[in-house]
């Protein structure tokens, strides 16, 4: 296995394996637009491939050749204006006859008519946010592999790194246009089988779109260096029929009505810690870390801190909002009024910092969506 | 000319050529703009209120999508009254964004717009904006920022489809003093 | 300003570290600006086997993703402005004045001034590593606003370094410059000029140009997180966007600073191992001249996903496309001397016959790269990490290699050991391509630039590139003790040193005294 990886080093050789074995070379997709571009890849690199294979040829033949222990002497030429007219101008034919399948794709995938389906997706450090706009839907999506798989204390799972909780759902077939934006810094939402990666950027609005014809799971990872977890963002697209999808529509809502009701009902200390631990862990342990401590001098310690020992109110208050100028987000929009209270009642009262206290879910549905 | 004075003239050409690529790099910022704001690149728009068309071209549609982003830190709830409207070039529409302070602070956000594609930023003109100044609220206040609007005529019939988004950013001074003098100038 | 070249004839160096200290002499600052470059290597290679060590498997297991970051951050800026940098500074101000039978640089104290700046730029900017919140973790490139708004506090330290540095390069390319228009001995025209001078007379124009726009766009950040002004910061009407285009309009710019003086390296060494003059010397130089000005032309080749509209992806595609055309002419060029030529292959000639083919390959990937759609799928991936390390490992690096084996026996009038120095090619080679090569499958694969641990499909070609990258890193050890074993007991060697030597520089005796063409020499 290593020695045939190995073998496939010599650009001679990859060309040979490149059609079977996606691993060493770009995938084919699953859209229109994104094996339009693998035929252009091919094209560009069989066109490197043969140029390298004249260059190199004509090199090689003079170190064999023309070198001094064979007896070779050196001749007097040193230019000639035909020569090199001939290989200036041969390169531009060839430059041209690339750009014109390159530009046909190009303008094919600025094509902005109307789409079916529109999701603005909102990078967040370190999540995507999606929003079906005119559906009400609207859920985070962030990394669901276990950190002790990252820490090397599991066995790392098929999908290790590129896996979430909630992958974004579309339907095969129909035009989907995607509004990128972010909350923070630069990001970048990459699907190589869809062939789309577009930057979000704060403040700034993009669009790109795809027409999926497969159904399928595929996954993707933020491009663009945006912080400490840049690697731990990946993306999840589900791609179902349409009756599919339309029950998934349906499903999500229902979910969501169940979420509220939820709310309303009263929990005790125990069932929120084991909430709370969940959410702590999926959102709090990359900074605050899994005891509590932090790291000192960049991340604050939760364990025997004032806001988890003091003012409760103080205490949502940094959880719900943020806190401007450091890494600490807002939460709010990012989880549900029970998942909220279940952490702030667990931060409360995991390592040893036994205040007792319980925020209820109640109490924060107030502070989220306030009574009109 | 000797070897000196010539060196010394070389030297002075090239400060000179330093300092203005030096120069340069900060021309690059409304050089920049100006540029966004014919090409429309990046979605930018124009800050100034614009006059409204006076034909209308019934001929055809265009979808108008509105979205809302909140940058971080922002705890503010903040929406557009309507997500979708269809629009015919030239025609003058009213909408608003609802924005309510959940904090029971008082505090300032700047709503920064941007449109996608951003061929057609150059063609929404906005005739008011709650864009085109800081909009302060009181804790827990709650308003609805107005919104004028209309798409010149002129767009390029390939557009069908222009998604205007904008994104709140809280400028609330750290200062206090500043905070109540801008509280009372502005409510 | 060169009165001290008056003062100075005639003396030897002065002893004990007065006289690196205060040195005006331009083979003492190239020889500091030369064990400063290799330091710098050193020090950035050994960030560069720490994050080959981390991503040897998935996981996490050396470092922290944040630690991780600040790696990637400084080995980039280290190896740019630390590393290449300053050994093409150091090739220049040994060989520019030799070349063009001048004395010295046209300006020698401001020469010194230039390289002692460095060591302090560095300095702190390494220092920023034991700072609380650790160093600049915003990759080399520090796009807005992580580099501004979400930066760690030693942004500041950064900016104050990137500052001087970019004084140090100025100053050092104005020297440069004064030295090649005036210092030139009679009868040196222009279109005699050897072609490493030719390529560096440029390449010091380019850095007059765009290094000040670096100083700018920091300056900017500066003012951004101190001063309260929003270039950067979208809610006061900034733009992060302009950000990227500002840092590429010096970026592209500056990597080809990183390549034309390799360009002229290689154009001095081939001929004399081939034994045949440089095909197409004229063609050499407006080749060059063009890749320069079409530098200023294609930044935004960089930025092809940040949703630039459609005419501006068509024009940044097809100028940065024109860009092969003069490099295919100086790959050509090369070839041609070789072919028909009489050859011999010393360690300088192994370097530069690797730089052709390993640097055209980076060429080609490059070429890949430009095609603006299918740069939607290779942007910001491994695949751009293996193209660029293509042209500036194999390419720059081993140009600079090639240099030191190449003027070595002129500098210190010994020879390297022959043997050492072919082993040291071998390894090196080897351990390039094994390192970067399967970095172009890992990329087309998916794997994103810049992340600590990566999914499983991607583990063996990283566990390959882990090996090949210790294999290169340790490699350059057999390079030091080389270099230092020529200097203390190699064999002696003659003026010419080389067969097929030409030029003003073999004129001289080896090795190149103190002071050289005080008087100056005819050029026929």
């Amino acid at each position: 296995m290593f020695k045939a990886k190995l073998s496939c080093t010599g650009l001679l050789l990859l060309a040979g394996n490149v059609a079977a074995d996606w691993e060493v070379n770009l995938t084919r997709g699953v859209t229109e637009i994104s094996r339009e571009i693998y035929d252009l890849h091919m094209i560009i690199f069989w066109i490197c491939v043969v140029i390298g294979l004249a260059v190199f040829g004509v090199m090689l033949w003079s170190v064999i050749h023309h070198r001094k222990s064979r007896g070779a002497k050196a001749h007097n030429f040193h230019e000639n204006l035909f020569v090199e007219i001939t290989w200036t101008v041969i390169p531009f034919v060839i430059l041209i006859a690339m750009a014109v399948p390159a530009t046909a794709t190009l303008i094919k995938m600025y094509d902005n008519t109307e789409a079916e389906l529109d999701i603005q997706i909102t990078g967040y450090q370190w999540k995507w946010r999606y929003q079906y706009i005119g559906k009400e839907i609207d859920f985070f999506s962030s990394l669901s592999t276990p950190r002790d798989q990252i820490n090397n204390e599991a066995v790392k799972g098929e999908h290790y790194l590129l896996e979430v909780d909630n992958p974004l759902v579309i339907p095969a077939g129909k035009k989907v246009r995607f509004l990128l934006t972010a909350n923070d810094v630069i990001h970048s939402w990459w699907v190589p089988e869809l062939a789309v990666k577009k930057d979000a950027i704060p403040g700034f609005i993009n669009e790109a779109w795809t027409v999926v014809d497969k159904p399928g799971v595929y996954r993707g990872q933020c491009a663009e260096l945006c912080g400490k977890d840049h690697g731990f963002m990946p993306i999840v697209v589900e791609v179902k029929p349409e009756a599919e999808f339309d029950a998934w529509l349906a499903e999500v809502k229902q979910a969501e009505q169940e979420k509220t009701a939820q709310a309303e009902k009263s929990w005790s200390l125990a069932d929120l810690m084991v909430v709370g631990e969940e959410v702590y862990n999926k959102a709090c342990l990359a900074c605050h870390q899994a005891n509590g401590e932090g790291i000192p001098g960049v991340f604050p310690g939760l364990k025997n801190s004032p806001i988890a020992l003091g003012d409760q109110s103080a205490h949502i208050d940094i959880v719900l909002n943020g806190k401007q100028g450091t890494a600490m987000q807002a939460f709010r929009d990012q989880f549900s009024a029970v998942e909220l209270a279940a952490v702030i009642t667990y931060e409360r009262n995991a390592w040893g910092n036994k205040t007792g206290d319980i925020v209820s879910p109640a109490q924060i549905s107030e502070l989220k969506e306030p009574a009109q | 000319m000797s070897a000196a004075d010539r060196n010394k003239r070389t030297v002075t050409l090239l400060i000179f050529g330093c300092m203005t690529m030096f120069g340069f790099g900060f021309a690059l910022v409304p050089l920049y703009d100006v540029f966004c704001r014919i090409t429309g690149l990046n979605g930018k728009v124009d800050l100034v209120a614009a006059t409204p068309s006076e034909v209308v071209d019934h001929s055809r549609e265009v979808k108008l999508q509105m979205v809302a982003t909140n940058n971080e830190m922002m705890p503010w709830q903040f929406r557009p009254e309507t997500t979708e409207v269809k629009l015919s070039p030239g025609e003058m529409y009213q909408t608003a964004y609802l924005a309510r302070n959940l904090t029971s602070k008082f505090m300032v956000a700047q709503a920064v717009p941007s449109v996608s594609p951003s061929e057609a930023a150059p063609f929404l003109q906005k005739i008011n904006c709650f864009c085109f100044e800081r909009q302060p609220l009181k804790g827990t206040e709650e308003r609805a920022m107005p919104l004028v609007l209309s798409v010149d005529p002129a767009l390029p019939r390939h557009i069908t489809t222009i998604t205007l988004s904008y994104t709140l950013f809280d400028i609330t001074p750290e200062d206090s003093t500043q905070l109540t003098l801008l509280g009372r100038s502005s409510l | 300003m060169n009165t001290s070249v008056a003062a100075t004839h005639h003396h030897g160096p002065a002893s004990g570290i007065g006289r690196w200290l205060f040195t005006t002499n331009h083979k003492d600052i190239g020889t500091l600006y030369l064990w400063f470059s290799f330091i710098m290597f050193l020090t950035g290679g050994c960030m560069a086997l720490l994050i080959r060590a981390e991503l040897f498997q998935p996981g996490l297991q050396l470092v922290q993703p944040d630690f991780f970051n600040q790696m990637t951050t400084m080995h980039g800026l280290i190896m740019v402005f630390g590393a290449v940098m300053p050994a093409f500074v150091g090739l220049a101000n040994w060989m520019v004045p030799m070349m063009v039978g001048a004395p010295d640089m046209a300006l020698p104290r401001m020469n010194n001034w230039s390289f002692w700046i460095l060591p302090f730029a560095f300095s702190m900017m390494l220092l920023t590593l034991f700072m609380e919140g650790g160093a600049p973790n915003f990759g080399w490139t520090f796009y807005a606003p992580l580099s501004t708004t979400y930066a760690p506090p030693s942004v500041t330290y950064f900016i104050f370094a990137v500052h001087m540095m970019g004084i140090s390069s100025i100053m050092g390319a104005i020297n440069i410059i004064a030295t090649i228009l005036n210092l030139r001995a009679p009868g040196m025209t222009m279109m005699k000029l050897p072609l490493f001078v030719w390529t560096w007379l440029i390449t010091a124009f380019l850095l007059i140009a765009v290094m000040p726009v670096l100083a700018g766009v920091v300056t900017m950040m500066l003012m951004d997180i101190h001063f309260g002004t929003s270039f950067f910061d979208a809610a006061g009407g900034g733009d992060p966007v302009l950000f990227q285009h500002v840092f590429w309009f010096f970026g592209h710019p500056e990597v080809y600073i990183m390549i034309l003086p390799a360009f002229g390296i290689v154009s001095e060494i081939i001929p004399t191992f081939a034994r045949k003059r440089l095909f197409g010397y004229a063609s050499m130089v407006y080749a060059t001249a063009s890749i320069a000005l079409l530098s200023f032309i294609v930044w935004a080749h960089h930025m092809f996903t940040v949703g630039l509209p459609l005419a501006g992806e068509l024009f940044f595609m097809f100028a940065t496309m024109l860009i092969a055309i003069p490099t295919g002419v100086k790959v050509f060029n090369w070839v041609a001397t070789m072919f028909r030529g009489s050859m011999t292959f010393e360690t300088p000639m192994l370097f530069a016959l690797a730089f052709v083919v390993l640097f055209t390959i980076g060429g080609f990937s490059g070429l890949m790269l430009a095609i603006a759609p299918v740069d939607f799928q290779y942007h910001d991936t491994y695949f751009v990490v293996a193209h660029f390390h293509y042209v500036l490992v194999p390419g720059a690096v081993f140009a600079i290699m090639a240099a030191a084996y190449y003027w070595l026996p002129k500098w210190c009038g010994r020879y390297y050991n022959e043997t050492m120095g072919k082993v040291h090619f071998w390894c090196s080679f080897i351990g390039v391509n094994i390192t970067f090569f399967p970095m172009h499958f890992i990329g087309l694969a998916g794997m994103p630039r810049r992340i600590p641990d990566y999914a499983l499909q991607f583990a063996d070609f990283n566990a390959i590139a882990t090996v090949g990258a210790f294999i290169f890193g340790f490699s350059q050890l057999i390079f030091l003790y080389n270099v230092i074993s020529c200097i203390r007991k190699g064999k002696p060697a003659d003026d010419r040193v080389w067969e097929g030597s030409h030029g003003l520089e073999w004129t001289l005796p080896s090795p190149a005294p103190y002071h050289s063409f005080s008087e100056p020499p005819q050029v026929k």
